[in-house]
């Protein structure tokens, strides 16, 4: 499988002369995390499928700053936004976009205070474009009647008002949407934002994510779909420890794409 | 002797208004502290939000119950006040409702029937929600920030706001006068059969008695508004004017750390250049916040605002999940420090006194702060547009910045990202290495 994904970098077009029409901005976890790299995969299979041309900064990309700047390290954050702001800008890059709501709220939001002015989209946002430019067709394929359910991660619902995106690719599966009783506006966190992916919580009766994962298993879904690399995590940790993991399984949005389409 | 009631009347109301105006001063005083921040920006949008937020109560009404009785007290509290207009003029020109002098009386009874009802539904309301608060006990009012005084505002209010509806509607029963014009009286009608064999004379006491206890009233809550979380029917509309119109997830850029950055960065800057003659070299006190005077103004205006409803908390999934934090008291622990801080200045000559207390550790702790996880659900639930989270914020920043104070496993993933530029500890040049795997 692996030798048919093409991921161009920057260096490669810059040398020969071009610019892609999209910066595939991959982020930590999807460069490092052993299950944030299958999302990772699975949106480069989308965006070959859909003969886009992107690239990816590769060895050049460093972190935006994110966990940086929410524990309170402005310093860091900065350093962190100029160096990358210089890469970008380098390569002059126009579009991003990411699978991460973390990277995709700093460098759209809090980038261009900084000097760093581009447009930037979450990859569901982006796959939507993709099939609306009727440049991606979606089948329902194996998630056909699946009640699916779709957690909404802070950074790209509450923190941007992206709600709808998602939903509409789950729809084009032909499954069923179930809504938890938290969503959209209303959606619980997963418990990993604000750096707190990075330490243990404090003292409390009950970690976040299995009270998250006990409002998804009240929809009885066969897949708890998400659409950030932290949340899945902390909602993969979650249906482990309510023992649901032969029954649920957590899934990013552009798996499922790729999944239904058997790519 | 016959100018006494007015002279009286004239006396309490500039007692009343004058000390009130006072304390008004001392709040804007106290919210001048915080720093400066700019937001001259986008008027239109701001003027949009205070007139969907505060005046149309647009976010009350997503909890519907509370929201529609909520909205009830509101436009009752507003128009039966326009009867204040007429109890003053009355008051201080020894008039009897003066309204039926320069208004037609169909029109002055179609008014007073609508405050009547108004008042009527007000207090309803007002019963419901003290059942809401003691004997159902809804969880949120019943939180460990919600004993003492806190929770005796909160039903102190309510009993005022019955007393004050319930001497309305009794002065009306008893004006027989009003009665006799049968025009008006579409609920105090029914109450003057608890006055029956009353004498006129004693009719007459009772009703002069409530129309006092009716003004005095009205004015002794205007004056516990400053001591109290009933302050919200003020300052919700300055509040969501100078609310972020910025994305939620937008956390500002500090500039000071910026300037720093950029010279660091900066290959031509030589760092040991002595600053350009007349440039004042601008370094801020302090990173972050550890006290009240470190927030900007806008914080400390919400932390006035907040009538402590709880909504946040509620919707704050640390508070659910048993932690330490929650918004709420976030907010109350700003108000109450700065309040301190302000009589700190009145005792001192109009200025402050090291107390050796802040509002980190001696109001708010670590333990509070490190359990955010920065999700914005206590920004949102909140119906007046008040901001805990920026709060939060500051104050991580302090601890970080200007303390070093991060829990370790924190340090450990800010020492990644300085080192390899990953919160985990991978080596960059390994950033592509998933394409082949």
């Amino acid at each position: 499988m692996s030798e048919l994904l093409k991921v161009p970098t920057m260096a490669e077009f810059m040398a020969q002369g071009k610019q892609p029409e999209v910066l595939f901005w991959v982020g930590c976890a999807g460069s490092f995390d052993d299950r944030a790299k299958k999302i990772t995969k699975a949106f480069v299979k989308l965006l070959n499928k859909a003969q886009v041309e992107f690239a990816v900064l590769g060895t050049e990309e460093s972190c935006t700053g994110d966990p940086a700047k929410r524990s309170g390290n402005e310093f860091l954050f900065q350093m962190q936004a100029v160096t990358n702001i210089e890469v970008l800008n380098a390569y002059e890059v126009k579009k991003i976009v990411t699978a991460c709501p973390h990277c995709f709220n700093t460098i759209k939001n809090e980038y261009p205070g900084l000097g760093g002015n581009y447009e930037v989209m979450h990859h569901t946002q982006f796959l939507k474009t993709l099939l609306d430019e009727g440049r991606l067709s979606i089948e329902g394929g194996q998630f056909k009647g699946k009640r699916i359910t779709f957690h909404d991660p802070c950074y790209l619902g509450r923190a941007n008002n992206v709600y709808e995106a998602p939903r509409e690719l789950i729809q084009k599966l032909e499954a069923e949407l179930v809504e938890m009783k938290n969503c959209r506006r209303n959606g619980l966190c997963c418990g990993a934002g604000g750096a707190q992916m990075f330490k243990e919580p404090e003292k409390g009766d009950k970690d976040v994510n299995v009270e998250r994962t006990e409002q998804a298993l009240n929809v009885k879904p066969e897949i708890i779909a998400a659409g950030c690399p932290f949340c899945n995590t902390m909602m993969t940790d979650g249906v482990k420890a309510k023992e649901k993991e032969s029954d649920v399984a957590v899934m990013d949005i552009a798996e499922l794409i790729a999944n239904a389409q058997d790519l | 002797m016959g100018y006494l009631p007015n002279i009286l009347f004239a006396i309490v109301l500039i007692f009343g208004v004058g000390y009130f105006a006072r304390n008004v001063k001392k709040l804007i005083r106290n919210i001048k502290l915080g720093q400066d921040v700019d937001v001259s920006d986008n008027k239109p949008q701001r003027w949009k939000n205070m007139a969907m937020i505060a005046l149309g109560q647009s976010k009350m009404v997503r909890r519907p119950v509370a929201g529609v009785l909520h909205v009830i007290v509101y436009v009752g509290f507003i128009i039966i006040n326009i009867e204040v207009l007429e109890i003053i003029i009355d008051g201080l020109f020894g008039t009897h409702r003066i309204g039926l002098k320069v208004l037609p009386v169909s029109l002055y009874g179609f008014l007073i029937g609508a405050f009547e009802i108004l008042a009527c539904l007000v207090f309803i309301s007002v019963t419901i929600f003290w059942i809401r608060r003691n004997i159902i006990k809804l969880a949120r009012f019943w939180k460990s920030e919600m004993t003492s005084w806190p929770k005796n505002d909160g039903n102190f209010i309510l009993y005022f706001e019955m007393v004050l509806m319930t001497l309305f509607l009794v002065m009306n029963a008893t004006d027989v006068h009003f009665q006799a014009m049968n025009s008006g009286n579409i609920v105090s009608q029914y109450l003057v059969a608890l006055f029956n064999g009353v004498s006129e004379t004693s009719l007459y006491v009772i009703e002069r008695s409530a129309w006092w206890l009716h003004i005095i009233g009205i004015l002794i809550f205007l004056n516990y508004l400053y001591f109290s979380k009933h302050l919200h029917i003020l300052l919700a509309f300055p509040n969501t004017y100078y609310g972020s119109l910025k994305p939620k997830g937008q956390f500002n850029n500090l500039e000071a750390v910026t300037n720093e950055v950029k010279m660091m960065m900066d290959p031509n800057v030589d760092p040991f250049a002595a600053p350009a003659e007349g440039v004042e070299e601008e370094v801020p006190a302090k990173f972050g916040a550890s006290d009240v005077q470190d927030l900007n103004w806008v914080q400390l205006l919400n932390s006035y605002t907040c009538t402590e409803c709880g909504r946040c908390t509620s919707e704050c999934p640390a508070n659910q999940t048993g932690k330490k934090l929650s918004p709420r008291k976030i907010m109350m622990d700003t108000r109450d420090r700065l309040e301190e801080v302000g009589k700190n200045i009145d005792a001192n000559k109009g200025v402050f006194k090291e107390d050796g207390k802040q509002l980190l550790d001696n109001y708010i702790s670590r333990e509070e702060l490190w359990a955010c996880t920065s999700c914005n659900a206590c920004v949102e639930a909140c119906p007046v547009s008040i901001d805990p989270l920026s709060i939060i914020l500051e104050m991580r920043r302090y601890l970080v910045m200007e303390q070093s104070a991060a829990p370790s496993e924190l340090n450990n993933m800010m020492t990644n990202i300085e080192n390899n530029g990953a919160p985990w500890p991978y080596n960059q040049m390994d950033r592509l290495n998933w394409k082949n795997e």
